[in-house]
């Protein structure tokens, strides 16, 4: 039963490597690397340690940027979902915050806060933050009246009806809200290192594209997606052992 | 019409017997401009099932959540046991049309969640809800959650989860219309034998005229536009007969029929 997801996974895995591969073959693009050539050198890069440093130095506003997403997007998410007048004063905000085009917003960011580490995590919460405080917001506000009647009848305070019914209810969507702001985290701490300063993984796709060292740049992307890939599995395993009801189905009728 | 012999005579009798668990008077409630309840006054007796009939939209619904202090009402008085409903107490649990259980809790936690909110250490609470658990015919299922029960055995634990907390008024809405005919007729056995056990006031929202002369003690027949108690109906002569009889018994097919026959021109 849990084998056959694995067997999957990997066999999806292999098929979108082995396309990999005969894509650089043929070749479809002059710089278009392949596989094989791409993994060489990550393990390169790994072996004199240079995408280590370079992962210090991304997942610092990265890491950063993710960590006051999650709290401060489900806490104004919460509230909002919680009072109307709240939602009618902030939730445009987010909003236009999350159609706004990012790289319009860099210049202004840059302008205000330097090329420092702020803005680059700053660049992250603006990619991270809308989409996990519309999330909270919208499934605060689905929470199911019956069950909310259902606690106040049996004498529960604001507090229990918070803690007790429209968290555990809405947990599945503000997951699914974390799982795309930490998606789009990941776009915009690399985002940030191609346009603000290029340091970090940022620095070596724009420094092998230079070269012309395409292998190299494609291992460093490479290597961001599957790290992002882990992270979103490791914050399914919280979810399941934070929410031990959200696998288990939902009571229709 | 035959049917205003039994109820004028039912009204004159029934009232000053017994006390009253619950007392509504003169309450009446709108919705915007929907006028939902006019007006009204009903007595519960203690110890009893009475049946809140009517067509849907009638308030119904609007009536057992105003006494369960879920809903203001906008004039007029409840009282439960002699104190004035200003909104939920311990005096009173619920039991919903759609079961209101938590998908993300097992039907143990489930039945123990009143408890839960008043703050019952967790082993006494369990102990507690085991027990009505088993008393509503759920045993071994503790660990089962709501999505992996019937329908009937979901309003089971709504049932164990009412029953736990020890209120003094049972306010059922509608809690077998979700279910299928056999469970529910099976139900309405279990509701006689419950009322007898329990000794609790239970007030029982329902639109099946059969169900509710069934498990009735006091049936209030409530009209639309304007909302009214129109009749109320105490059967008298088949209670004490069995379970396996009351089907059959000429008093409870007489008030069934009667009944219909002052619902059926408001039904569209
Ligand atoms: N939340 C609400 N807002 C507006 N009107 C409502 C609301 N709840 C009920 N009503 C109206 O009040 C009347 C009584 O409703 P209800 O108490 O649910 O009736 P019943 O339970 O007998 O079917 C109906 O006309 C219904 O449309
Ligand atoms: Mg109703």
């Amino acid at each position: 039963m849990n084998n056959r997801p694995l067997l999957l996974k990997l066999l999806s895995a292999a098929l979108v490597f082995g396309a990999w591969e005969i894509a650089g073959r043929i070749p479809i693009s002059y710089a278009f690397p392949t596989f094989i050539e791409s993994m060489t050198a990550l393990l390169s890069m790994m072996g004199d340690g240079s995408i280590f440093l370079a992962y210090a130095e991304t997942l610092k506003p990265l890491v950063l940027g993710l960590v006051i997403s999650a709290f401060f997007g489900i806490g104004i998410g919460l509230w909002i979902g919680l009072s109307a007048r709240f939602e009618w004063l902030f939730g445009p905000i987010f909003i236009v915050m999350q159609t706004a085009p990012l790289a319009a917003l860099i210049p202004i960011l840059v302008m205000v806060y330097g090329i420092g580490l702020t803005s680059k995590v700053f660049v992250v919460c603006v990619m991270a933050m809308p989409v996990i405080v519309l999330n909270t917001s919208g499934a605060v506000r689905n929470t199911p009246q019956s069950i909310k009647d259902m606690a106040k009848s049996f004498l529960a305070s604001d507090r229990d009806v918070l803690v007790k019914i429209i968290i555990p209810a809405a947990s599945p969507i503000i997951f699914s809200g974390l799982r795309l702001g930490v998606s789009a985290g990941f776009i915009g701490a690399i985002l940030a290192e191609l346009k603000i300063t290029p340091t970090g993984v940022g620095d070596i796709i724009s420094y092998s594209r230079s070269v012309a060292d395409y292998p190299s740049m494609y291992a460093a992307i490479f290597s961001i997606i599957l790290l992002a890939v882990i992270f979103l599995n490791l914050l399914e395993k919280l979810e399941n052992y934070m929410f031990e009801g959200n696998n288990r189905g939902y009571v229709s009728d | 019409m035959a049917m205003s012999q039994i109820d004028s005579a039912a009204v004159k009798t029934a009232q000053p017997l017994v006390d009253s668990a619950v007392s509504v008077r003169n309450v009446s409630k709108k919705y915007g401009d929907v006028q939902a309840l006019k007006d009204l006054s009903l007595e519960f007796p203690k110890g009893e099932l009475t049946s809140l009939l009517g067509p849907s939209g009638c308030g119904k619904t609007t009536l057992l959540k105003i006494i369960a202090g879920l809903l203001p009402h906008d004039s007029g008085q409840i009282e439960v046991g002699g104190k004035t409903v200003t909104g939920p107490g311990p005096d009173r649990a619920f039991v919903f049309q759609d079961f209101a259980l938590l998908p993300w809790a097992n039907v143990l936690r489930n039945a123990a969640f009143g408890l839960e909110l008043r703050g019952v250490a967790k082993s006494e609470r369990e102990a507690i809800a085991e027990k009505y658990i088993r008393e509503v015919g759920l045993a071994g299922f503790e660990n089962k959650f709501p999505h992996q029960l019937s329908g009937g055995m979901r309003q089971r634990v709504g049932l164990a989860r009412a029953l736990s907390v020890n209120a003094q008024v049972l306010l059922l809405d509608e809690p077998f219309s979700a279910v299928d005919e056999q469970t529910r007729r099976k139900f309405q056995e279990d509701m006689l034998a419950l009322v007898a056990n329990e000794k609790k006031t239970f007030i029982f929202v329902t639109h099946s005229i059969e169900e509710a002369v069934y498990v009735s003690d006091q049936i209030a027949i409530l009209l639309p536009r304007p909302s009214r108690v129109s009749e109320i109906i105490r059967p008298t002569s088949f209670r004490g007969k069995g379970v396996e009889n009351i089907r059959r018994d000429s008093e409870y097919l007489d008030i069934v029929d009667e009944i219909w026959a002052s619902l059926r021109s408001y039904v569209e």
